[in-house]
């Protein structure tokens, strides 16, 4: 635990100006599985403030999208929330003493984009009856109100003739526009923060332009937070001020964006960058990350890393680097860093 | 939808000309009429009488058009034993069958949905698993054989309910129950799964995410979609108890509904009534199959009609 | 042929491979059998029920065709008036209960297995050309099951019977005419999924006949959801055939079954209670028995059930904070 008490001494010295918005520390999420217990979110912290825009960016299985859903409160079994703790606005969202708070915040002031729209919409319901459903719920509306309102927002997020749109079921929808009708859906309120969770993976490339670049565009128009999910760091860069880096259900490093692509300090951080195709160097060559991140049910006792790194160095193998700060806004898990 | 429809009454069509031919066939040819209606000591000529006033002198695609044609006439013979129109003695016993199949259907189809949808918020826990078991329980239990477990205990023991007969209103409930039980147990054990299953799809956890209440989340959003499955297994149960296992509660508890009526046919080796019988239970048959088609339509509206 | 000798090459090794895994599944499955104690005791059911028909003969304390009128409904040895020389009692006409349930196991039996095996066997068949050559096999096919799945069957079938003259045999061809239709479906809709398949498709790329393709890729595939099916229909069989022979259309005496014991006993239902009790318990626990092994079954073919079932059980036990 050695390692979490530093993040928090750390932590409070640097964040007292104003609480953020949403806070999550030290988390730690098992799924208990018949091979055995996987832990799959190791201590991470993070925090989103008001109108801020963060990456946290890892692949697949390095526990991010479990991070979101555990700040939704949508974690189910066989996963389950074992240590450290989510805060809205300062106040818990955990437990018998956060459950209230969150029935008041969730799909109202905190709301999430899923990654497989095909999916994340009720086959047998209209996208109208999906939509209302929120503003009725939330903010009281009746069914006309909540009509009109929800046409809004259909236009909002560049659905034409969106009271026709209204009445079709999710079937007659091709998956950008039931992408955009579910960002509709988490925008409804008017939300403070807006987590998407890998919102452009399932989807074409033309049109993951397209719903990134709606994505930025109402940010800046509703001036909400963005804590954006992203396993491509391309997604992040004309959208995030700053970037998690999470690997095997860690936060390696973190910083401001343009120092972390021009200055990359983990190395994890830099064979992500590497295998990343960036417009300002077309004749570089991508390289991969050699091996495979580590097994979750028994994590190495040292950097979880250290088994893929070029400057592996004794100390990786017994010891698990902290989350320190490097300098101004920058924090890094790395024992290079001493 | 005129087109659907329209194609829907043709199968329907077929379905009817297949169990009357089978009603033919197996009345005709492979049973001897004579042989079970008159008495053993009928003389030989006493047969050919009875063949000749039924026309089973006829060859055989003779009678088969003069049995067309009676049923299109509604004609479907005349009970041996009634000396009546079969159909209209069918006709006359066919409410009180409805009655009972629509009350225990009905009562096994709220019953299941309720039970299933409840066992399945919580898998594995004691609820869910006592639902499953006295699911099992409820399809693996003779119906005729809870019927009489029923009459002992609440008819007879208790008093509570009337062991016999169709006598006031109180009348339909154990047969009702004995009806019903393996059909709640059959739906309520797909509901239970579908609900499970359900319930860890995407749509569910975007719901809980868009912060829906339990209500709206579970018995709106998840439970139409867990019913769709259901429905399906309902309809065939709603004709199993229709089309057969009726006839063993109506006569277990003396109910004089058109089960009881096939019953009395057999033991009186009626076959004309019988086979009014079966033609007529056939056509409800039908019915019943398009009005289910309709009801999944309802629930599922990615069904497309004509599909 | 070269090919050919290779691919043999190939499978002979695989052969052996192939065994030990089995044992190893079979180990498995009966380690997770014991973990569902419901799926346990529905296949101990299930084995006592077996053991019971085949061995009836030696079981029995009398012959249960011998009628001893001075002993006739005798109660069951806890009731007052009861002997242990009849356990269960005898019925009106002084014949041991115990002997006749047990004879009557035999008949459920014959009668179960006969009809999964033939309506299994012809359904299966039937549902896998259905499903494999589709097109317009495929559409005449179905209709005729979609027909006849519309039929009055149980009623039908009282018809048959009834003109036909009841007896064993009759009895398992007018459940055969019924029952193939479930396994036809099932056999047929998992083809159809197959069909989608790489490896099916490769197959038949590389040239296998559609025979070849059929029996040697697709069908073994079937195994898992026809004997799910087979298990749930020998239980549905049971309850069928107790159904006719209560109705006086199945078994005849002096054939014994269960049914026919309760449709016998039932005159005697407010002074006897005995005589339809013990065949209709019989009847419920084997059917009971079957059902449970039939559930536990689907789950353990199906490898995201287990796991959830595993999680909900940990959820239960396991503390978190």
């Amino acid at each position: 635990m050695s390692d979490a008490i530093a993040v928090v001494d750390e932590s409070k010295g640097r964040r007292d100006t104003a609480a953020p918005l949403l806070e999550i520390d030290r988390l730690r999420v098992d799924f208990v599985l018949r091979r055995g217990v996987v832990h799959a979110v190791r201590a991470a912290s993070l925090q989103i403030h008001p109108g801020e825009s963060v990456a946290l960016v890892g692949e697949s299985g390095s526990g991010k999208s479990v991070t979101a859903l555990a700040a939704m409160g949508l974690l189910k079994l066989p996963g389950k929330i074992c240590g450290g703790d989510i805060r809205w606005k300062g106040d818990t969202l955990l437990g018998a003493a956060g459950a209230s708070r969150l029935r008041a915040v969730r799909g109202k002031r905190l709301s999430i984009v899923f990654q497989d729209p095909m999916t994340s919409l009720n086959p047998l319901f209209t996208v109208g009856v999906q939509l209302t459903e929120v503003l009725r719920r939330h903010l009281g509306m009746n069914r006309a109100q909540a009509n009109v309102r929800a046409a809004e927002l259909l236009d909002l997020v560049g659905i034409s003739s969106p009271h026709e749109r209204l009445k079709q079921y999710p079937h007659e929808f091709s998956g950008g526009m039931r992408q955009r009708a579910l960002i509709a859906m988490s925008l409804a309120c008017e939300p403070e923060l807006l987590i998407a969770d890998e919102p452009t993976t399932a989807l074409d490339v033309t049109i993951q332009a397209q719903i990134l670049e709606l994505i930025a565009d109402i940010r800046d128009r509703l001036g909400l937070a963005v804590l954006m999910i992203t396993h491509d760091l391309g997604v992040v860069a004309g959208l995030c001020q700053r970037v998690c880096v999470m690997y095997a259900g860690k936060i390696v490093e973190e910083g401001p964006i343009d120092a972390m692509f021009a200055d990359p300090r983990h190395p994890y951080t830099r064979g992500l960058l590497a295998s990343t195709p960036r417009p300002d160097s077309v004749a570089e060559r991508l390289t991969g990350i050699p091996g495979n991140p580590p097994a979750m049910d028994a994590p190495p006792a040292g950097c979880a890393f250290a088994e893929r790194c070029t400057q592996r160095i004794e100390q990786c193998d017994s010891h698990d680097p902290v989350l320190v700060q490097a300098d101004a806004g920058r924090k890094l898990a790395c024992w290079h860093s001493n | 939808m005129g087109r659907y429809i329209f194609r829907r009454i043709g199968q329907g069509l077929i379905v009817i000309f297949g169990v009357v031919s089978v009603v033919f066939v197996v009345t005709r040819i492979v049973g001897d009429p004579a042989k079970v209606m008159l008495p053993l000591t009928a003389t030989d000529a006493q047969r050919a009488a009875f063949d000749h006033q039924l026309g089973l002198d006829k060859p055989l695609f003779v009678q088969y058009g003069d049995f067309w044609n009676g049923i299109f006439h509604g004609n479907f013979g005349e009970s041996y034993v009634r000396k009546q129109s079969a159909l209209h003695v069918a006709l006359t016993y066919l409410p009180a069958t409805l009655e009972l199949v629509f009350v225990g259907m009905a009562f096994a189809g709220l019953l299941a949905v309720t039970i299933g949808v409840l066992a399945a918020l919580r898998p594995g826990r004691l609820l869910d698993r006592a639902v499953t078991f006295f699911s099992l329980i409820g399809l693996s239990l003779p119906q005729f054989w809870l019927g009489l477990l029923l009459i002992i205990l609440f008819g007879v023991k208790l008093g509570w309910f009337p062991v016999s007969g169709r006598q006031g209103a109180s009348a339909i409930v154990l047969p009702a129950i004995a009806l019903a039980a393996p059909t709640v147990g059959r739906t309520a054990m797909v509901v239970r799964s579908s609900m499970i299953d359900e319930l860890n799809k995407q749509y569910v956890l975007t719901a809980e995410a868009k912060g829906l209440g339990a209500w709206r989340r579970i018995g709106v959003h998840t439970l139409r979609n867990a019913l769709a499955p259901a429905v399906t297994l309902f309809g065939w149960d709603v004709v199993r108890a229709l089309a057969g296992f009726d006839v063993v509660v109506e006569v277990v508890f003396g109910w004089t509904g058109i089960g009881h009526l096939a019953y009395d046919s057999i033991l009186g080796q009626d076959f004309t009534q019988l086979q009014a019988i079966v033609i007529l239970v056939a056509i409800i048959v039908v019915v019943i199959n398009i009005a289910m088609d309709f009801i999944y339509k309802l629930i599922d509206p990615r069904v497309k009609v004509g599909a | 042929m070269a090919g050919a000798v290779l691919v043999q090459d190939q499978a002979a090794p695989g052969t052996g491979q192939k065994r030990r895994s089995v044992l190893r599944v079979l180990g498995s499955g009966l380690r997770e059998l014991w973990g569902d104690k419901a799926g346990f005791f529905g296949l101990l059911i299930v084995a006592m029920f077996v053991f019971v028909a085949l061995f009836a003969p030696m079981l029995t304390p009398h012959n249960p065709s011998a009628q001893v009128l001075a002993d006739r409904l005798t109660p069951p040895v806890w009731e007052h008036g009861g002997s242990m020389s009849h356990i269960l009692g005898t019925d009106q006409l002084g014949r041991d209960i115990l002997s006749r349930v047990i004879y009557g196991s035999r008949l459920s039996l014959l009668v179960g297995v006969s009809v999964v095996v033939i309506a299994g066997a012809v359904g299966t068949t039937v549902g896998l050309v259905s499903g494999y050559f589709g097109g317009r096999v495929d559409g005449l096919i179905m209709r005729v099951v979609d027909t006849q799945g519309a039929f009055p069957g149980l009623l039908l079938a009282l018809l048959i019977l009834a003109a036909v003259g009841p007896s064993v045999r009759t009895v398992i061809l007018v459940l055969c005419l019924d029952g193939w239709l479930m396994y036809a479906r099932v056999a047929r809709g998992t083809v159809l999924s197959l069909r989608q398949t790489a490896y099916v498709e490769a197959a038949e790329i590389i040239g296998c006949r559609p025979r070849r393709v059929m029996f040697r890729h697709v069908a073994p595939n079937l195994t898992s959801p026809v004997l799910t099916v087979a298990v749930l229909e020998f239980a549905r069989i049971i309850l069928a055939e107790a159904v006719l022979s209560f109705l006086g259309l199945g078994v005849q005496p002096p054939q014994m079954s269960w049914g026919l014991e309760i449709a016998e006993g039932q005159d005697f239902v407010y002074s006897a209670w005995w005589l339809v009790t013990f065949p209709g318990i019989a009847i419920a626990v084997t059917v009971l028995g079957v059902n449970m092994f039939a559930s536990w079954l689907r789950v353990a073919a199906d490898p995201q059930e287990r796991e959830k079932r595993f999680a909900a059980s940990a959820g239960t036990f396991g503390g978190g904070i």
